[in-house]
């Protein structure tokens, strides 16, 4: 099916995080920079519960995850994180470091900064937050980014929180987290929800991203922006898609969710042309265990083997033909329905629609039938496992199917590598918001805000003539190498070996590592320090330029893990000029046939031979300077002359 | 039902902005509460009027905006605020459905009805929760700024409605002060009223909730005053607010009910995190326990030992050690309760460079007792040697008691020592100085003559003083 994008009239908004590259943590001193994950000092266990906000509700959101609650096992590592991020002490004072980043974002979007920045408590009990919270403050208000084929994209507000734990692993009783990543700055951007071909789309997010790194003021690297993305079809409820890191999964995520939103529309048509009524969904529910007690099927003997089982079957009045409908490719009640249960622990749920299957009989679904009084115009779900389990789910899922009624469900979704979406909590709502009281509020000083007006980030188009301008670089260049992950690397290399030429370095660091990280090398394997140290080499003259590729491969490749092991390794010591000057003789007399009968186009056969041996030990130019001037007097004279002329 | 916080009470909205920004409300009309929008130099806001923290500058108006964040507006720069609440009658902004509408329990009344109701085959313990206030019942305070005491015990039981699986809770609010502000006239209160319960009421155990910062001198004030108590009276607090899904007092709470369903033994309590994990709650002995951290969950300790008992989570380990006399009596003819209490004793911390000429002071003022928290084994300057010698003959009695916090006082040792016992310093053993402090006030609250002063202070009445520490 193709779907017309215009017609559903898809809407996309950004909430992009920008982790800040700032010397210490939001609210504490503690390293900004995340550890190498060179193991924990400490570990503790702690629980957590919802409570109520300032209004007196409690969240949905805060709820639901409360529903499903089990230990969370923190782990600390001295420098990196502190009483502060286990909540063991108040958090210290807002870094004026991150509060000056934020405030300059503020203004580069031409974003109204409040007048007073108040700190609040987001409640995420999820675990992600020690605390049971984040820590966020509203910077600004309004404003907009500039992107080619938009006029201006509004902006809905810039706010300024801590980043979350790092999630370590997951299973039914326990979770952990790393503290090293929690209280991170962050600046998130909300941009209002725009219209556009996913190209256009994402070209916005790039936009805004190449905006923030202007400031030289953020992290680079994958997790060190991360997108939400809420998308809504035709004006209807909006989802929110989590942690979307790469722009080219964004693609795949608006590709995904547009479909799933439009199946789920027509779905809930399915279920008005019906008129089913609330009350049909799940009007009787039944212990079935006994019916099953004797099944051969491989999934419900092991439902069976679950501590105190039991199987439930959830009668659906008038939905017969409805949880398996498939109105677009892959999208079915059935399978939401499966994706909701998993979230509760669950493998999954059987439906009227796909059975018999999975090993259930017919025999076993007519007596299912009888038993729960299931008419021709009924369907059926059949959810088992651990008594408690499916108790706390039962009322959930019902809920959950009736909200189909109303076509696509207002939640919040997470991404799978893939670029497909599943659920993983409702949309929380403003009731999870309440002052964090252990902060007074700031108030935003109008002499800050002047100072920083020189400070502003540049829009793209004017800092990559900046570049081109500083360096030397033409334009291609100077986008890749500001785009990619080491610009900053870049600027500190030439202000240290300020001999080697701008573009020499730049392409070395794009085009080089991107080609050697299309044949699967790691580039994560190549630290900044090593490529300090590579260049500051050439610098020297210790090393050729041609040997930096070679030198980049093997640390990539991990067959050396030093600069030093790679150059050895490679044999990559320079020769001097004598040794170099009697190879390359030795290699012209080897060749004087072809030389004879080629004459000046048999330059490239001897270059080709030269850096065949010397590739790496000499520089390219000086083999050629050498080659060319011996052959130009080779020719000239008819003879070889002596390596000293 | 007031468990709601209380934008709509009536005394917060009006004192919360003061003069100069309330009388910028009144001009538009506008109050705490309201729906608004307001429209400033810069931009149009939609939300609700907040309180303001009566600390914070004036100058600003707090609004909540639709997001849930909540920011300052500053007053120079608004230009008009229009009231969007169509019905002034209701204008509160709490109108959602509350989910903790189900919750059975709400007020005292409503859950005895509730208990005598109830299905009473779950062999739970009958518990009487008085509340007197500090972080375990805290909540947001728009006033201050601050964490305040807010909660009742009611509206705390309401926060966590779970608690009715672990015992029946008949919560009673006494009263609501940060334990800064406590004083013995408190600690009379609170024992008086337990000593009402064990006389006429028939609870399994007491639980106080209470401000941690001074808990362990109430714990030892109820201590000596409700001596042969026949049921365990545990003091819980929390040292993370309530008001965050991180809070210790759950678990606190949840320790110390499980402590008194499980227990043998009576007396006073202390229940509080054993280290910062969620996993194992520590019952400390009333007289042994010391707040030694500003902040962190684990900040009680037992002194001189480990605690009386941990509460793990699948049972709890007594400490063999500190169980004599402390079986729970079934019969109270032994009950005794005195719960006067004086404050005519001193602290007084010494240092390098105290200056002895201080010490005059006392001569002029009304104390009858000086405790001392002395170095080391228990020294002062000689410096301060002849006006102690003064204030001793002027019949002012000066106890000697350790900084060192853990550790005996033994003044045989060293010259000084010994100088100060002939000149009447009366050491007080492993006693710590808060633990000699609420001893001295109680025993002078409820003794007169001298001799009897001295050798109560000396006597180990409540498991304050041992002879024996453990090597740990």
């Amino acid at each position: 099916m193709n779907l017309d994008i215009d017609k559903l009239n898809v809407k996309v908004g950004f909430e992009i995080h920008q982790q800040l590259s700032t010397s210490s943590k939001l609210f504490c001193s503690c390293k900004g920079d995340g550890s190498n994950d060179e193991g924990y000092d400490f570990n503790f266990i702690r629980v957590l519960r919802p409570t109520k906000s300032e209004l007196g509700d409690f969240d949905k959101a805060a709820l639901f995850e409360h529903a499903k609650m089990n230990s969370i096992k923190y782990y600390s590592k001295v420098g990196y994180s502190c009483l502060v991020e286990a909540d063991e002490e108040p958090p210290h004072e807002v870094s004026k470091d991150a509060l000056e980043t934020a405030l300059l974002f503020s203004l580069a979007l031409n974003s109204n900064i409040v007048d007073e920045i108040h700190v609040m408590r987001k409640l995420v009990i999820d675990g992600s937050n020690v605390s049971g919270f984040q820590r966020t403050m509203l910077i600004s208000t309004g404003g907009y980014l500039e992107v080619d084929n938009f006029n201006k994209i509004g902006v809905q507000g810039i706010c300024l929180e801590e980043d979350a734990a790092k999630l370590i692993s997951t299973n039914p009783l326990l979770k952990e987290y790393g503290l090293d990543r929690l209280g991170i700055p962050l600046v998130e951007i909300a941009l209002d929800p725009i219209s556009g071909t996913p190209a256009e789309i994402v070209n916005v997010a790039l936009t805004l991203g190449r905006l923030l790194r202007s400031s030289k003021r953020v992290t680079r690297g994958i997790g060190s922006i991360r997108q939400d993305v809420n998308i809504s079809v035709n004006g209807g409820q909006v989802v929110e898609v989590k942690g979307v890191q790469q722009l080219s999964q964004l693609i795949k995520v608006l590709d995904y969710e547009t479909k799933r939103q439009y199946g789920l529309i027509k779905i809930a048509e399915e279920f008005k042309n019906r008129n089913i009524d609330d009350s049909f969904i799940g009007d009787k529910i039944e212990d079935i265990t006994s019916l099953f007690s004797n099944s051969s099927s491989k999934v419900i003997k092991k439902i069976l083997k679950d501590p105190d089982p039991i199987i439930n079957c959830i009668r659906l009045r008038g939905l017969r033909g409805l949880i398996g409908y498939e109105p677009v490719k892959d999208v079915r009640l059935g399978k939401e329905l499966g994706e909701f249960v998993r979230f509760f622990g669950l493998g999954g749920v059987f439906h009227s629609d796909e059975l018999p299957n999975y090993g259930i009989t017919i025999n076993e679904i007519d007596s299912l039938k009888k038993s729960v009084d299931v008419s021709s115009d009924d369907a059926f779900i059949i959810i088992g496992g651990n008594r408690e389990k499916i108790s706390n789910l039962l009322e959930p899922l019902i809920k959950r199917i009736i909200q189909f009624k109303y076509g696509v469900i207002a939640e919040t979704r997470s991404v799978t590598l893939d670029g497909t979406t599943i659920f993983s909590r409702p949309r929380p709502g403003s009731s999870r918001m309440y002052p964090e009281t252990d902060i007074m509020p700031i108030p935003v000083d109008r002499n800050l805000l002047d100072s920083l007006k020189n400070k502003i980030p540049l829009p793209w188009n004017e800092l990559i003539k900046g570049i081109m301008k500083k360096y030397g670089l033409n334009m291609k260049l100077s986008e890749q190498i500001f785009d990619s992950d080491y610009y900053n690397l870049f600027e500190r290399l030439l202000i240290t070996n300020p001999t080697i030429s701008p573009t020499f370095v730049a392409s070395k660091l794009t085009e080089d590592i991107v080609s050697l990280s299309r044949n699967n090398l790691d580039k994560d394997l190549l630290t900044d320090e090593m490529i300090l140290d590579i260049f500051n080499r050439l610098d020297k003259g210790l090393i050729t330029k041609e040997s930096i590729i070679l030198i980049f491969e093997k640390l990539m490749k991990k067959d050396c893990l030093s600069v030093e092991e790679a150059i050895n390794s490679l044999n990559l010591t320079k020769l001097d000029d004598t040794d170099l000057f009697s190879t390359l003789d030795k290699l012209f007399d080897d060749n004087l046939s072809v030389i004879r009968e080629k004459g000046p186009n048999s330059m490239s056969v001897l270059m080709g031979k030269s850096m065949a041996v010397l590739r790496g030990k000499v520089d390219g130019s000086k083999i050629n300077d050498y080659l060319k001037h011996k052959l130009e007097t080779f020719l000239n004279e008819g003879s070889s002359p002596s390596p000293s002329s | 039902m007031t468990r709601n916080i209380d934008l709509d009470s009536h005394d917060i909205s009006d004192k919360n902005y003061s003069r100069n920004s309330q009388k910028f409300l009144n001009k538009f009309k506008v109050s705490v509460g309201d729906e608004v929008k307001i429209v400033t130099k810069k931009a149009e806001f939609f939300g609700i009027i907040l309180p303001r923290y009566e600390t914070f500058s004036d100058k600003y108006i707090v609004l909540k905006l639709k997001s849930g964040y909540n920011i300052g507006i500053e007053i120079e720069n608004i230009i008009e605020i229009i009231n969007k609440n169509v019905d002034h009658l209701s204008k509160k902004p709490i109108t959602k459905s509350d989910p903790s509408d189900n919750v059975p329990v709400n007020d005292d009344k409503n859950s005895r009805n509730l208990f005598d109701k109830m299905n009473s085959s779950k062999l739970l313990p009958k518990i009487l929760l008085i509340s007197t206030g500090g972080t375990i019942a805290s909540k947001i305070d728009y006033r201050t700024g601050g964490v305040t005491s807010l909660l009742t015990a009611s509206e705390l039981y309401s926060a966590f409605p779970e608690l009715s699986d672990y015992g029946y809770i008949y919560p009673e609010f006494l009263f609501n002060e940060y334990s800064e502000n406590m004083n013995p006239h408190h600690w009379s209160a609170l024992a008086d009223r337990i000593s009402f319960a064990i006389s006429n009421e028939h609870y399994d155990g007491i639980i106080v909730s209470h401000g941690t910062d001074t808990m362990h001198y109430t714990s030892s004030a109820l201590s000596f005053a409700l001596q042969n108590i026949p049921i365990p009276v545990v003091l819980v607090g929390s040292q993370r607010s309530s008001d965050r899904p991180s809070s210790d007092a759950f678990s606190n709470l949840v320790g110390a009910i499980r402590f008194i369903k499980d227990t043998r033994y009576s007396g006073i309590f202390v229940c509080m995190h054993h280290n910062t994990s969620d996993e194992v709650i520590a019952c400390h002995l009333g007289t042994r326990v010391r707040k030694n951290h500003t902040s962190k969950r684990d900040a009680f300790k037992s002194l001189n030992g480990m605690p009386f008992a941990l509460i793990e989570n699948s049972d709890i380990k007594y400490n063999k050690l500190l169980h004599n006399g402390i079986q729970r009596v079934n019969i109270s003819k032994n009950f005794t309760s005195r719960t006067a209490f004086s404050d005519k004793v001193f602290l007084l911390k010494f240092y390098p460079g105290f200056s002895p000429s201080f010490l005059e002071n006392f001569l002029q003022m009304d104390y009858k007792v000086i405790i001392l928290e002395g170095t080391g084994l228990g020294h002062v300057s000689k410096d301060c040697f002849p006006i102690l010698e003064k204030l001793i003959s002027s019949g002012i009695f000066v106890f000697m008691t350790s900084q060192c916090i853990f550790g005996t006082v033994q003044m045989t040792v060293y010259d000084t020592g010994r100088d100060l016992l002939g000149l009447g310093v009366i050491p007080l053993s492993n006693m710590s100085s808060e633990t000699s402090v609420v001893k001295a006030m109680w025993a002078l609250g409820n003794n007169t003559g001298v001799d009897d002063f001295v050798r109560i202070m000396k006597t180990d009445y409540s498991n304050e003083i041992s002879n024996m520490l453990p090597l740990v």
